[in-house]
């Protein structure tokens, strides 16, 4: 039994005590071979987190309204209480900064220490998808970089010409992201120094594409493609372009967009740099907050178990994180879908179990992880996968019993909803495909591409989207090509493939005259 | 490696920019919430920030997404009861959210439909006074002023000890001796140099009375060395100050009413309401703002506040009487030159009837040479009287500084008064 030597007691923390705890905590963290970049733990007020939170974790980002938007929309949800501010807030930069709030108690910031500091740090650190897609050294540059050049764009165009593009821009991000290629980590300096010359040149590219008289391609002369009664001098033939529908729009019109500015290229290639570096993001939340609140849970009962802290403190640690890895029933009035702490939290501490305590069940649905050695297999969840193949691999039926739950199907051909699986036999493995899809962001958004830019014709752009089981674009698209025609300055059409190929709908802006009359 | 960083010392409201952003992009309609707000507070209840609440729809960032309809399967935790195959009825409201992607603090308003946020209460009289000013707000010529105001100009040589600029004293203190020490050291070297000369020599050769010379040249030069003060009178330095004239900063606000019996309670609210939204607003473009509560039947009164308000008189009306009063307290206590004089006068409109006269007569002659503006409301639905017809006499006399308007119920008030204190084009 070790003998009790608690570090501090109380909920009061000094500067000492925080070293001290955050000294052990990396102990710790060494031993499980928790691969961190420094930390630059930031002490802040309650104002300031609401400022950090506004900002959606970018510690130095452009203005923009929306942000003041947000910022409104956490004061007033605070101050009538309604929420809590996170206690946590991490960003991932090399060294990673994490905030502690100065109201928090000793319990609070220990435990926040565990989760950011060693939870989410070592995940930025490990994981493959922010280690392919995002450079943490060079971030904080980047976004000084961002700041000011939208801040000298402001001076030089004006407040209103910065704001339109920026909405316009904001409105695609999640179309500014390459899903399957690597992109170029962002550098700051790189960025500056390169910056002026690639103005120049991307004009010059968009110049040849949009010059007036297309030089004809030798290839076009064939008299096999000559021809039609349309176009009997074959000046539209060329193949479409771009010959490859593309997925980044945002891409797609820094480079294309024939009226730009180049500095408003530039807007449209920050906002786009931006949406990449938080595309990882988007795309782990389960694992992330899952391998976050799995240290944390197990650094503080280690840190309990070695007597470095007291039962008050550990009783005050086990409210909070329960409350925090809670999953409310559907049926609950405070259900807001799946808690990715919960999940997250139960998959990895499943993960352990099978390791340490294989059940039959388990060596037959995870023969590799079964009785092997735990730490060696979250890290090698933890660094391999994200949300949608790490649920895939490693929902297992035990957490699908814990958590109870089940899969109901929506058609809009039935008229009943039906339950698809439950928890049972026949129901896991429907469930774990299903659950998988929920969190594949390419489903969980719609799939829309550049189809064609008419170059030789009337300029116009089409994008098509293609559906998925049937399901519609949402009402807020108008708005969206709206923003998407003012980016590309000739009308813009998209058009809405079913899965047999035919167009079930076309949507264009400017809206046909007829429509403009209702 | 870890660091710890103290931020908490760091400038708040980081956020401030983007703040500021949304309320100027978001102008209109918040405009229009504070104009519903002004309307219903109640009289007292101006000094404090507004709920606001815009709809959603009308600042919502659009982003791609899917519409309802179509196939799609929903993952939910917490199954009581369901076994497969079970077939249940659509929920009232449609699809209920699968994945939270999108949740954020928004969500988490009262509804989805309204977003709601708080002004300050700065930011909430900035909207109430947007697009106000105050007329006749020319800074008057400074040779009227008698109002000064203490400027640094420099320093000077003499001053009052409270006022000695040390660093200057003590440079000038140190120039000072180096000027005065260095002829008496270079003569005290030269001295130096000749006594070691002569004691070099050989001692047949040393003249003893030289040397007893130079020796007291030497002492007495160090004295007067040491006799060089550290600090005289004449380093000392003094900051400077000088009287400048100021343009008045300061506002007196008269309110003058009508209390005879036909004043109402209601009569008496919507004038309260009235001199309370022009004293805010004096109070935003003036330092200092002071009230006078002038009432008046046949007789005036200066009165204190609760008195102007709440207290009940009877008896027929006599106006000049109040104008006359307030020419009084404006000769006895304010004078123009140093005060910014600004009369706000409600009435029912009633008048005794060979009074009304008198009234244009002290306003134009008296009054309104020296006042920055002059507001009159008259509170009832009735047709004009007497007083309304001779007053638009004076407003066309003074067309800048006078005017006058009509209010028959409370719902006018904020309309009126922002008609009185629209901005005018430069005139």
């Amino acid at each position: 039994m070790t003998r009790r030597k608690p570090i501090a007691t109380g909920s009061d923390w000094n500067f000492e005590i925080l070293e001290t705890f955050e000294q052990e905590l990396a102990r710790l963290a060494d031993e499980y071979r928790l691969d961190t970049y420094p930390n630059q733990i930031e002490i802040i007020t309650t104002e300031q987190m609401m400022d950090a939170y506004a900002s959606v974790g970018m510690p130095v980002g452009y203005h923009h309204w929306s942000f003041g938007k947000q910022f409104l929309a956490v004061e007033q949800a605070y101050r009538r209480g309604q929420m809590g501010l996170a206690y946590e807030l991490v960003i991932n930069s090399d060294p990673c900064i994490a905030y502690l709030m100065e109201e928090n108690t000793l319990m609070m910031q220990v435990l926040v220490m565990a989760h950011a500091c060693y939870g989410h740090n070592s995940f930025f650190k490990g994981n493959y998808l922010f280690r392919a897609w995002t450079d943490a050294s060079s971030i904080i540059d980047y976004l000084v970089f961002a700041r000011k050049y939208v801040a000298e764009c402001e001076q030089r165009h004006g407040v209103t010409a910065v704001e339109q593009l920026l909405d316009a821009c904001h409105a695609l991000q999640n179309y500014g992201v390459d899903r399957y290629k690597r992109p170029s980590p962002i550098s700051a300096e790189e960025e500056v120094r390169r910056q002026a010359e690639r103005e120049a040149y991307l004009q010059t590219q968009v110049n040849t594409l949009w010059r007036t008289i297309p030089a004809r391609q030798p290839d076009d002369a064939l008299p096999g493609i000559l021809g039609g009664d349309e176009d009997p001098l074959g000046l539209r033939v060329g193949g479409r372009y771009p010959p490859e529908p593309q997925e980044n729009l945002l891409y797609f019109i820094e480079k294309n967009a024939p009226l730009l500015a180049p500095w408003q290229r530039e807007i449209v290639r920050i906002v786009r740099k931006l949406a990449q570096y938080f595309y990882p993001q988007r795309q782990t939340q389960v694992m992330n907050e899952g391998w976050a609140s799995f240290w944390h849970y197990t650094l503080m009962n280690r840190l309990y178990d070695d007597g470095l802290v007291d039962e008050g403190l550990i009783l005050e640690f086990l409210q909070s994180h329960t409350a925090v890895v809670n999953q409310p029933g559907f049926d609950s009035p405070y259900y807001s879908g799946i808690n990715p702490y919960a999940l997250g939290f139960a998959m990895f501490s499943d993960i352990k179990r099978m390791c340490e305590n294989p059940t039959d069940e388990d060596r037959e649905w995870f023969p590799e992880t079964a009785g092997s050695n735990w730490l060696e297999a979250v890290h090698f969840a933890m660094r391999n996968f994200k949300d949608e193949s790490f649920i895939q691999q490693f929902l297992s039926p035990k957490v699908i019993r814990d958590l109870r739950l089940f899969s109901i199907v929506d058609d809009d051909q039935e008229e009943m909803l039906e339950v698809t699986a439950i928890h049972d036999e026949r129901g896991y493995r429907r469930i774990r495909e299903a659950l998988a899809v929920q969190y594949a962001l390419s489903l969980r958004e719609p799939n829309i591409q550049v189809y064609e830019a008419d170059i030789r014709g009337n300029r116009s752009l089409t994008l098509h989207h293609v559906q998925d089981s049937r399901r519609p674009l949402g009402r807020s698209l108008y708005p969206v090509i709206r923003h998407l025609h003012q980016l590309w300055g000739f009308p813009v059409r998209l058009e809405s493939i079913a899965q047999d190929g035919t167009v079930a709908r076309r949507y264009q802006w400017p809206l046909p005259d007829e429509d403009v009359r209702e | 490696m870890t660091y710890f960083i103290d931020r908490r010392a760091n400038a708040k409201n980081k956020s401030a920019v983007n703040r500021q952003r949304f309320l100027d992009r978001y102008r209109t309609h918040i405009k229009r919430s504070v104009e519903e707000a002004v309307n219903r507070r109640s009289i007292t209840d101006m000094e404090r920030g507004e709920k606001v609440s815009i709809p959603a729809r009308d600042i919502s960032e659009p982003v791609f997404q899917h519409g309802p309809g179509g196939k799609r399967t929903i993952v939910s935790p917490g199954n009581k009861e369901f076994v497969e195959g079970d077939r249940l009825r659509r929920p009232g409201g449609g699809g209920s959210g699968g994945g939270g992607g999108e949740g954020n603090a928004s969500n988490q308003g009262e509804g989805m439909d309204e977003f709601a946020f708080s002004l300050t209460r700065e930011e909430f009289l900035d909207f109430v006074f947007d697009g106000l000013e105050l007329p006749h707000l020319e800074r008057k010529a400074l040779k009227d002023l008698d109002e000064v105001k203490p400027v640094r100009a420099g320093v000077t040589r003499d001053g009052v000890p409270s006022r000695i600029n040390i660093v200057r004293s003590m440079r000038e203190a140190y120039a000072r001796r180096i000027a005065m020490r260095a002829p008496i050291r270079r003569a005290l070297r030269e001295a130096q140099q000749a006594l070691d000369e002569e004691e070099r020599k050989d001692p047949v050769l040393r003249n003893p009375s030289r040397i007893s010379e130079l020796k007291t040249e030497i002492e007495r030069l160090e004295k007067r060395l040491e006799a060089v003060p550290f600090i005289d009178t004449y380093d000392l330095r003094y900051n400077n100050l000088v009287n400048q004239p100021q343009p008045s900063s300061k506002a007196v606000m008269f309110c003058v009413m009508d209390v005879s019996g036909s004043m109402t309670q209601a009569h008496k609210d919507i004038a309260k309401r009235f001199f309370l939204l022009l004293y805010l607003f004096l109070e935003r473009n003036y330092e200092k703002v002071e009230l006078v509560f002038v009432r008046h039947h046949t007789a005036a009164k200066e009165v204190d506040e609760e008195e102007f308000f709440y207290s009940r008189e009877t008896g027929g009306t006599i106006v000049s009487s109040a104008l006359t009063l307030v020419d009084e307290i404006i000769t006895r206590r304010y004078p123009p030159t140093q005060w910014n004089l600004y009369v706000a006068q409600a009435s029912d409109g009633d008048n005794w009837d060979d009074d009304s006269v008198n009234c244009r007569e002290q306003l134009v002659k008296s009054l309104m040479p020296r006042l920055q503006y002059y507001t009159y409301v008259e509170i009832t639905p009735h047709a004009h009287q007497a007083l309304w017809e001779e007053y638009e006499s004076v407003a066309a006399e003074y067309p800048d500084r006078f005017a006058m308007r009509q209010i028959v119920e409370a719902g006018d008030i904020y309309p009126v008064f922002r008609e009185l204190f629209k901005r005018r084009a430069a005139h």
